[in-house]
């Protein structure tokens, strides 16, 4: 073999054993970014996703269902008070709410949803809320047969 | 390779949320890397025979053949019983086996060279004997995936394991030594023209056997004790593992003759031990009592002390016992940086040159860069293993990932560490890359665990999420009873529906 083309080959074939090594530590890149073993998937799913989730932010607030279902609320930064009382922001028509029954309002870029010392208790998704709990987009929250979700 | 851990995602696999992906298995990623092991490994074949001025021969194309006919079913095999296996180990696998057996065909040229110029017979082909080897691996691969479900129900067989490890093991030193004894050491069963090392598999049960039992007993280990210089110094009665397994090694030393496997036993346990109890003090123990074995050994075999001696000056006795070293180590300088180009050095200088000294015929011919990425390959093996580890939820599974993955990681550095003249030099083979069929069938059983603990740790929670089989406005809201005497007595002010 010509020693030209054998230093050329010897050459290009140390490079392709690099290349493999480098494609394998790509693979172990991007699996730095997957969550760990737990995998918990965000909702809405994905890391693009969640990152244009952030950067989006409640406009509306929606009842999904209960006697009210079908109404919108555009949402500014004040506080929605919801309950049965006249003077709530949503006032509720439903024997399973209490009278000021929950706060939801802005902190930051968020939503927090709190209860008022309600008799039945609120619910984000299936758990119930005991302090200020954060409300992320397309979640319902429960307040008696009422259920209501935050939309951009 | 623009979508790394992208792949073919099985329907139904995906988490029960709406939207949610469904979860990358790693499968296409996988075969996208073994195909580029294979692209490699065919090449490196070509510069063999190009250097050598062969021809390819129809045989050699039959070795190639099958070489990628065992990736195509190792990797069916994946597809099929592990399909959430982490994807870089099959290929990184892949890629030392099909290296290893490039290097030992291109030995084989050279032992025939030179018996064509001393007029001798041809010595066999050792390739064959390799790709037949590997393909005995191939069905032991399969066999593990297939029949091991669950790596946890190993656990269940964890004594029966550490029994039969324990048989393998002492079984070549019981044996007459024309069966069992090769080149000095005692580790072989040979039956007619095969042999085996039962040692290899021994290794794999006892890791799983130390694997399921501190699991059950690692309690034990960790909890009573008293404090010295600032670390937990275990009862006395609870070093008995420790003891066990520096006995198992020295018996091992003694009865076999084997340093190597000697060492990898002591090592690998004594990491299982820091793993299930995270103990400084086990580490220190276990050190100081490897330190009091390595001087009694010195002291006692005569074999060691020409070890040690080899590996301080091998070039004292050149001609006789340093040769193999010194020859190993002019290889490893004639490549140099660079190295000469594969087929276009001479590795068969050195005795042994295809399965103890395999390291260095690759350092002649790929040079430091060539050796690195090798090493990075194997430390990509390695790390997958550990992230397993890591990764998999079961604590039999972690400490039986940490124990296979260490014990490569352990046999790759005594290796390489005796043919490059670290430490003394100790009769084993670099996994995969050698020549050595129980090694290599071996190590593909190890693998295959491997790959099946990884899979238990990627697979998605086969626990799905309740389905909202009730609207969730129906669902129950948490109901406040109503006293039923009247409202003064109640504990609670709400009635149902309350309106406070």
């Amino acid at each position: 073999m010509p020693e030209l083309v054998l230093q050329l080959t010897r050459a290009g074939f140390l490079a392709l054993l690099w290349l493999f090594v480098l494609v394998a530590l790509r693979v172990v890149r991007s699996d730095l970014y997957a969550a760990s073993g737990l995998r918990a998937i965000m909702p809405g799913g994905g890391r693009v996703a969640s990152r244009a989730g952030r950067s989006r932010t409640a406009r509306q607030l929606l009842v999904t269902q209960g006697p009210l279902a079908g109404t919108r609320i555009t949402l500014d930064s004040r506080p929605i008070l919801v309950g049965r009382a006249d003077d709530s922001t949503l006032k509720l028509d439903d024997d399973y709410a209490s009278t000021r029954h929950a706060r939801i309002s802005q902190q930051g870029e968020d939503w927090y949803v709190e209860d008022l010392g309600s008799t039945n208790g609120t619910y984000l998704d299936r758990a119930k809320v005991t302090a200020p709990t954060r409300v992320p987009l397309g979640v319902p929250v429960r307040i008696g047969k009422t259920v209501i979700e935050l939309r951009s | 390779m623009a979508a790394p851990g992208s792949g073919a995602a099985r329907p139904g696999a995906t988490n029960g949320r709406e939207g949610a992906p469904a979860l990358p298995t790693g499968r296409t990623i996988e075969l996208l890397l073994l195909v580029f092991a294979a692209v490699i490994v065919t090449g490196a074949l070509v510069l063999v025979e190009a250097n050598q001025e062969q021809e390819l021969t129809p045989t050699l194309l039959y070795v190639g053949l099958a070489y990628l006919v065992v990736l195509t079913l190792a990797h069916l095999a994946v597809r099929r019983f592990a399909p959430y296996a982490d994807p870089l180990i099959l290929p990184s696998v892949a890629l030392l086996n099909g290296l290893g057996l490039v290097m030992i065909h291109r030995l084989d040229l050279a032992d025939q060279d030179r018996a064509a110029l001393l007029g001798q017979p041809l010595p066999g082909s050792l390739v064959f004997k390799q790709i037949l080897w590997t393909a005995v691996g191939l069905a032991l691969f399969i066999a593990v995936l297939w029949r091991v479900k669950d790596h946890r129900t190993l656990a269940r067989y964890g004594f029966t394991c550490g029994f039969v490890g324990l048989v393998l093991l002492a079984l070549p030193g019981l044996l007459p030594s024309s069966i069992s004894e090769v080149n000095g050491a005692k580790l072989w069963i040979r039956i007619g023209g095969a042999g085996i090392q039962p040692g290899e598999f021994a290794k794999i049960l006892l890791i799983v056997f130390f694997a399921a039992f501190l699991v059950q007993k690692r309690d034990l280990f960790s909890t009573a004790g008293r404090r010295f210089l600032g670390m937990e110094l275990p009862r006395a009665r609870d070093l008995a593992p420790l003891l066990v397994a520096w006995g198992l090694s020295v018996g091992v030393l003694v009865v076999e003759r084997d340093l190597g496997s000697s060492l990898l036993f002591f090592g690998i346990l004594l990491v299982l031990l820091y793993a299930a109890t995270e103990r400084v003090s086990w580490m220190l123990i276990g050190l100081g009592f490897f330190v009091v074995g390595a001087l009694i050994a010195y002291q006692l075999f005569g074999h060691v002390q020409v070890r040690v001696q080899v590996w301080l000056d091998p070039f004292a006795d050149y001609a006789n016992r340093g040769y193999q070293i010194a020859q190993a180590l002019f290889g490893l300088g004639t490549g140099g940086v660079g190295g000469t180009g594969l087929g276009a050095g001479r590795p068969d200088l050195v005795p042994f040159a295809e399965s103890d000294f395999i390291w260095s015929s690759l350092g002649e011919e790929l040079g430091l860069i060539g050796l690195a990425s090798i090493l990075v390959v194997y430390l990509v093996l390695i790390t997958r293993g550990l992230r397993s580890a890591l990764a998999v939820r079961d604590s039999f599974g972690k400490l039986l990932a940490t124990g296979l993955s260490f014990a490569v990681a352990l046999q790759i550095f005594v290796v390489i560490g005796g043919v490059t003249k670290l430490i003394p030099l100790t009769g084993l083979t670099l996994p995969f890359l050698s020549y050595g069929g129980s090694s290599l069938v071996a190590n593909y059983a190890l693998v295959a665990m491997l790959l099946r603990i990884s899979n238990a740790a990627r697979a998605p929670l086969t626990r799905r999420p309740a389905a909202p089989a009730v609207p969730i406005a129906d669902a129950g809201t948490e109901l406040v009873q109503r006293p039923a005497v009247g409202p003064t007595t109640g504990p609670l002010p709400g009635p149902t529906g309350g309106r406070p």
